[in-house]
């Protein structure tokens, strides 16, 4: 199956490098629009500002028409152009983080919280419910979670998780790559990256928790 | 001595797996436990419920894409590397 979704994938690669090839505007300005919104947010990983993360993806894009002659498709077009674009972004990531002295990239991937707080379970010498919930999680509204509200919490606690696992959580889940793709683009194995993965849908879940408690609907 | 049978699972355990679970990385022994716990476990199945649900959420960001006039800059440059 994902053999049939390769060729079918690398068909209309073919046919959209045709296009590009042959000056096609409307099949570059389609290809444009499909992908800098994940562009922008990929850029926005690894750079300070909106600002810069447009230049950068125009740096890439740039970096993209002039290797346009050359690319011999033996990885899908996506997936070679993401490729320019982290280069770009975090070559460009680098060099701010030369010239801003105290340049803040978010907390390191060291600390290892619990994804839940243990003081919700009962103790593991609890005589006949050992590490089960004290104070269980609760049903969330259903249409609560994806109002505009919630989301600004979700994209602020992504924002605040530490580099890798933001990565990870920005490429899987917001984007919507498979686990493959994010592993062989950010060079993880897939038991990391799961791991990577776990931390981060955690806190965003914890988060969006708080929030809803906090009375944020109901 | 808890009375716990070896093979269940407690709800500690099953927060710590949820992503396993949820990414189909378990084995068959352990995803059954797991599928088991969430029968009688209201809290578990509230928990994976919410993953689910952010999951969803982060989907469902939208960002802003280029503005209009990058997207002119970048057809000019197309339109320069095509002649
Ligand atoms: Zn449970």
């Amino acid at each position: 199956m994902d053999d049939l979704r390769a060729a079918a994938a690398s068909a209309e690669d073919a046919r959209i490098l045709d296009a590009l090839r042959a000056g096609d505007e409307k099949a570059f300005l389609a290809l444009v629009q499909s992908l800098n919104g994940p562009m922008l947010r990929v850029a926005s990983l690894y750079v300070s500002s909106r600002g810069v993360a447009e230049e950068v993806v125009q740096e890439a894009w740039v970096g993209v028409l002039s290797g346009l002659p050359r690319f011999e498709g033996r990885s899908s077009l996506r997936r070679w152009i993401f490729g320019i674009l982290a280069n770009c972004a975090k070559s460009r990531g680098v060099r701010e983080a030369r010239s801003t002295p105290f340049s803040d990239m978010g907390p390191r991937d060291d600390e290892d919280e619990p994804a839940v707080d243990p003081s919700r379970f009962l103790p593991p010498d609890h005589p006949r419910w050992p590490g089960h919930w004290s104070a269980p999680p609760t049903a969330w509204a259903e249409e609560q979670v994806l109002n505009k509200e919630s989301l600004a919490v979700v994209e602020a606690a992504i924002a605040q998780l530490p580099m890798n696992q933001r990565e990870v959580i920005t490429l899987r889940d917001v984007l919507g790559w498979n686990s493959a793709e994010v592993c062989e683009s950010l060079g993880l194995s897939e038991g990391n990256q799961r791991v990577l993965l776990h931390r981060a849908r955690s806190k965003v879940r914890g988060v969006l928790e708080k929030h809803f408690g906090a009375g944020g609907g109901r | 001595m808890t009375r716990r049978v070896p093979e269940e699972l407690t709800c500690a355990e099953m927060v710590r797996l949820v992503t396993d679970f949820l990414e189909d990385a378990l084995s068959l022994e352990d995803r059954t436990h797991f599928e088991q716990h969430l029968v009688f476990c209201k809290g578990c199945a509230a928990y994976v419920r919410q993953m689910r649900k952010t999951i969803e959420a982060s989907s469902a960001l939208k960002g802003e894409g280029l503005s209009a006039e990058a997207q002119a800059e970048l057809l000019r440059l197309f339109k320069g590397t095509c002649k």
